[in-house]
Parts: C-alpha cells; structure tokens; sequence
C-alpha cells in the first residue's frame, strides 16, 4: 500500500515532467506541422548545460536554469528561421532537418562533456519531505513539480488569455484563414517554436539532478513525448498534460512490478492501440486536412 | 513517371562497362573495404525497398526493424535448425513478410504523420521485445555465431566470393522491384501516392495496394537482413534501431526518392563520403547532419536531380519536370 501510494505521487511528478516536454512538442506540431525529432535532444542540451554551469562551474542552481532555458529558446529560434520557416511547404523535409540538428546537438554535447560516462549533478535541494510518516518525497522532487506546475499554468494562461495564445491557437487550427484575418504567421510560430524550446530546456535543467545525463538521453525522452503526445491526441495541450501525468504513473507501475523495458513496451502497444480506436487521442479534437 | 530503360546500343554497352567495374572492384581493395562494399551492397537492396514501401507517399520508421526480423529469423533457424543460408535466406524475407502482413492491419489505418509515429512505436515495440527476452533473442548483445555457408566448396566467409553471391542476390531482387515499379502495381501506388480520391473512384482498393507495397518491400528487406547476418555473423537490436533507420531515410533523401536510381545513388556516395571523413572521428555524425540538412534546404529532390539542373544551367535540353514534393 505505501509503495502504491509512493508510486502514485512519484507518477504524478515524473508527470509533470513528461509534460513539459510534450506540450512543447505539441505546440510545434500543432503550429507548424513539424514533427521536431530533435525535442529530445533540447531536452538534453538543457541537461548539459545545469551539468556544465553548476557542477563544473559553479554556478548557483537557479541562475544556471534560467542560462538553459535561455540558450534552449534561441537553438529553438534558430531551428525555426533557418530549417523550418523555408522547408514550410514540406513536413517531410522539417522532419528531416531536425533529425540533422540531432546529430548536430549530440556532437557537441560529446565534444564538450567528453565521451566518458554518464554525467551526475549533485540535488541542490537536500532532505526528504516526509508526509503523514510513510510518504517520502525528496525535495529536489518538490521543487520540480512547483516549476512544472507553473511553467504549464503559465501557458495556460498565456493561451487562453493573452491575444497572442488565441492568435497562435487560430493558427493550430487553420493556417491561412488565420492569415486572412491578419495575424502574422511567423510571428507567431516564432513565439510557438520559442515557448516549446523553452518548456524543453526547463524540462532538462530540471531533470539534470535526477537522471544520467548523457549526449543520447534523448532518445527516451522522444519515445515519451510521442506516446504522449499521441495518447493525449496531436494538437490537444489539455490531453498531452493529461495523458503525461497518466503515463507517467502508468510507466512508473509498470517499471515498480516488472521492469523499465517491460513498461516501455506497453506503453508502445497502448499507443498502438489509442491510434487505431481513437486516432484523435484522449481529448482530441478532430485536426483540419 | 519514368520511362522504362530501353534496349539501346548505349545502354547495352554502359550496362556491360558498369558490370566489369561492379565485378572489378573488390579485387582492388583492401580486406577492410571489401566488407564494406559487402555491407554497402545489401544498404543498396535496403534502400530500393523501402522506396517501394514510400511510392504510396507513406514514409515509414518500421524499415529497419523489418530488416532486423530477417536477421533474427536466419540466426534463429542457423542456430536451432542447423538450416543453411539457402532456406533461411526466403525465409527470413517470408517472416518479414509475415510481420508487416500482421502490421497493416493497425498501421494501415493511419496515414501521413500518424503512420511514421505508427509505425515507429510498432518498431520499437519488436525491437524491445528482443531486449527483454533474453533466452529466445539473447538480449542486448542480440544472437551470434551464424556462419556463411560452404558450397561446391567455395567457402563463403571470404569477402571476395560473398560479395559476388550478395551482388548476385541483390541484382535479381533490384531487377525484381523495377519490374514490380513499372507494372500496373507500381502504376497504381503512384497514382495512390498524387490523387488518392480519384484512384479510389476509379474502383481501386487503396488499402489493398499500400498492404501490398509495405508487404513486398519488408521481404526484401528481410532478405538483407539475412544476408548481413550470413556474413556479419551476429545481429543485435542496436544494429537496426532508429540510428541505421534514419540513415535509410538520409540515404533515400540525399540521392532523391523520385526516381528508380535516386536512394542507389544516395547510399553509394554517403558511404564513400563517409569513408573520406573517417578520420573526424566524434565529428562524423555533425558533419552528416549538416549535410543532410544543406541538401534538403538546397537540393530537395536529391543528387539525382543534378544532372538535369546542369543540363538546364548550360540551356542543353530542357528543364526536368520536377514533380511536386507534396500531395496538397
């Protein structure tokens, strides 16, 4: 039963996590109809940077987040400007593009990490929050939810509020009667690749003291952002935070009684099978043609 | 569309020339660069069979998993059964035909982006199915021990004479999937690919015929895998995860998915480009990056489409008919 209970609460925040990266990914699908096989290897880089600043460095915890999600939003940028605004007219060439960034970011996280083995970063949170005797949730994982949580409240906020969400939503839904009434379409997928990228450097700076931070992490990170993204259904941001926070703990079961690779796989399959009775996912909604 | 080659005085003499240089080569190599003319001779069968499966316009990411089913089917059967690589070879083709056969009935529901991310997860899913099972797939380190066969004693582990049965391997198959390509099979996935709708109501059974492509190019590629495995002696699920199948996709983008000769092309000037820039080391994947993303900015249908763009700059001939990336 505590184990249950501890499972459930460490879903929750491996959770949040997840979705940080997936809403990223979502939002630039959702703008601009690229698969970005490179958003694992943002997530990645904004590990090796908290790597690089705060334990080679010494640099204060916070600060060198802020470092990361900055350096993360302007790779994003410059994806953006440079491979994604002229390869527009053609997914499969965007596609391409990012796989080539990927190869690009993994060298030189190699060149400055080195090739040896995977890195480590010290929590800077020390102690164990200890809830009602038997539930232990080490504060490094505290702050980790605080920053999810708001990061994704913020956005919420900003896509429901501000003119610039709804603009950038009318855009997820159509494109060029978007532009009919005047909204400026690379402005907004600027703003999009930029908040995605962004989201993706946080997700990685806040990971860093809880994981091997290696130049391939990314690969599972990607496999995860696809799951989720298609069991909470492509261009739902609502459905990926949803279907992140019910993976998360789904995989964290799964891997509890039967092993990582175990869970992986069935979280495959479900996906498989989100795709064949409801392509739309979880709280999809139906995506124009 | 393209033209089927004719019987002409040039094409009989440049086809005889290309035969001498194909037979010539590993007779002016090393030992360690006649295992990659072998390794680049079966890449070549990868590629034209996987342009079958993209002719429907659906770019899948289960490629080189398929190729790994062939491979785990003859290892297995090479191990258990003793089974020589005559049988294992067709049969490691049937069971990646079998798999994808199984395969289309979720996946071909989908399409576009639903279809690759489809796709991949199927993948992945196989490829971890190895991982766990250690006793049957033998894990991570993936099943060794398999041994080219000995016939009319010639003893296949030599580069030079397996080279010349994969060469002779790979030839029929290649010929085989042109002749599938300009069939009224090959007719009817182009014309799937550019107007899906108007194909569906002229009576044509879309489904029916990406079942088809996908089907036919996992056996061949299946094959491959049977003929790496033969040779390499081992196979393990790293060998064809999502790495070697994105550099299937580099290798059909860069030499150009329009024509026959296109991904022929790509996979033969990346490896030797590869080669030439071996001695970067760390850098190496960098450097494909950047070329894979310099040739889709600036040479979208690939190196195939070079001779026509000069043609076309010197004003001899006229300007190719480039056909567009994408269906709207």
């Amino acid at each position: 039963m505590e184990l249950f209970l501890q499972s459930i609460v460490f879903g929750f925040i491996q959770g949040g996590f997840f979705a940080l990266f997936a809403v990223g990914l979502v939002l630039i699908f959702g703008v601009m109809g690229v698969v970005n096989f490179a958003h694992g290897e943002l997530v990645m880089v904004g590990a090796f940077t908290i790597w690089l600043l705060h334990s080679q460095y010494g640099i204060g915890y916070i600060p060198a987040l802020m470092i990361a999600v900055v350096l993360v939003t302007a790779i994003g940028l410059l994806m953006e400007r440079l491979l994604f605004r002229p390869t527009r007219s053609d997914p499969l060439a965007g596609l391409i593009c990012s796989i080539g960034v990927l190869f690009i970011l993994q060298v030189v996280a190699t060149l400055v990490g080195g090739d040896g083995p995977s890195k480590q970063v010290t929590p800077p949170y020390h102690g164990t929050l200890v809830l009602f005797e038997f539930m232990r949730i080490p504060y490094q994982r505290v702050f980790s939810l605080i920053i999810s949580a708001s990061a994704l409240g913020a956005l919420w906020f900003f896509l429901t509020r501000s003119k610039f969400g709804w603009a950038l939503r009318a855009v997820a839904q159509d494109r060029e009667a978007a532009e009919l009434q005047g909204i400026n379409t690379n402005r907004i997928s600027v703003i999009a690749i930029g908040v995605g990228a962004a989201l993706a450097g946080l997700a990685g700076g806040l990971v860093a003291p809880l994981t091997n931070i290696n130049p391939h992490m990314g690969h599972n990170v990607i496999i995860i952002a696809f799951i989720v993204t298609i069991v909470g259904g492509v261009g739902s941001l609502s459905g990926a935070v949803l279907a992140a926070i019910l993976y998360a703990m789904f995989h964290t079961f799964m891997t509890v009684y039967f092993g990582g690779t175990v869970a992986t796989i069935f979280g495959l399959i479900m996906m498989v099978v989100v795709l064949i009775v409801k392509p739309t996912g979880i709280m999809g909604v139906k995506v124009s043609e | 569309m393209n033209s089927q080659v004719k019987l002409t005085v040039q094409n009989v003499v440049g086809g005889a020339i290309l035969l001498a240089v194909v037979l010539a080569v590993p007779h002016f190599l090393k030992f360690y660069h006649q295992d990659l003319l072998i390794y680049l001779t079966i890449n070549i069968l990868v590629v034209c069979s996987y342009r079958l499966v993209t002719l429907t316009g659906e770019w899948s990411l289960i490629h080189a998993v398929m190729m790994g089913v062939g491979a785990y089917t003859a290892s297995l059967l090479f191990i258990h059964y003793d089974l020589g690589m005559w049988f294992t070879l067709p049969l490691a083709g049937g069971a990646s035909a079998l798999i994808a056969a199984l395969l289309c009935f979720p996946l071909l529901r989908m399409t576009q982006f639903y279809f690759l991310i489809g796709s991949f997860a199927a993948g992945e899913a196989i490829r971890l199915t190895w991982i766990e099972f250690v006793s049957v797939f033998g894990g991570t380190g993936g099943l060794r021990g398999v041994e080219a066969p000995i016939l009319w004693g010639i003893d296949f582990i030599d580069p030079i004479p397996y080279y010349y049965l994969t060469l002779l391997i790979v030839g029929i198959c290649l010929l085989i999937l042109y002749r599938i390509e300009h069939s009224r099979i090959g007719l009817t996935l182009h014309a799937i690919h550019w107007k899906t709708p108007l194909a569906e109501s002229v009576g044509v059974n879309a489904w029916r015929y990406r079942a088809l492509a996908f089907i036919l190019g996992s056996f061949f590629v299946g094959i491959a895998g049977g003929l790496k495995v033969n040779y390499l002696g081992s196979v393990s699920p790293n060998q064809v995860g999502i790495g070697f199948m994105v550099f299937i996709l580099i290798w059909v983008i860069v030499g150009g998915y329009n024509k026959f000769y296109g991904p022929i092309i790509g996979v033969i000037a990346l490896t030797v480009f590869d080669e030439a820039i071996r001695t970067f080391e760390v850098l190496r994947p960098a450097i494909y990056g950047a070329v894979l993303i310099l040739s889709i900015l600036f040479l979208p249908l690939g190196l195939e489409s070079i001779p026509g763009k000069l043609k076309s700059w010197f004003g001899i001939g006229t300007a190719p008919n480039e056909p567009p990336l994408t269906d709207q």
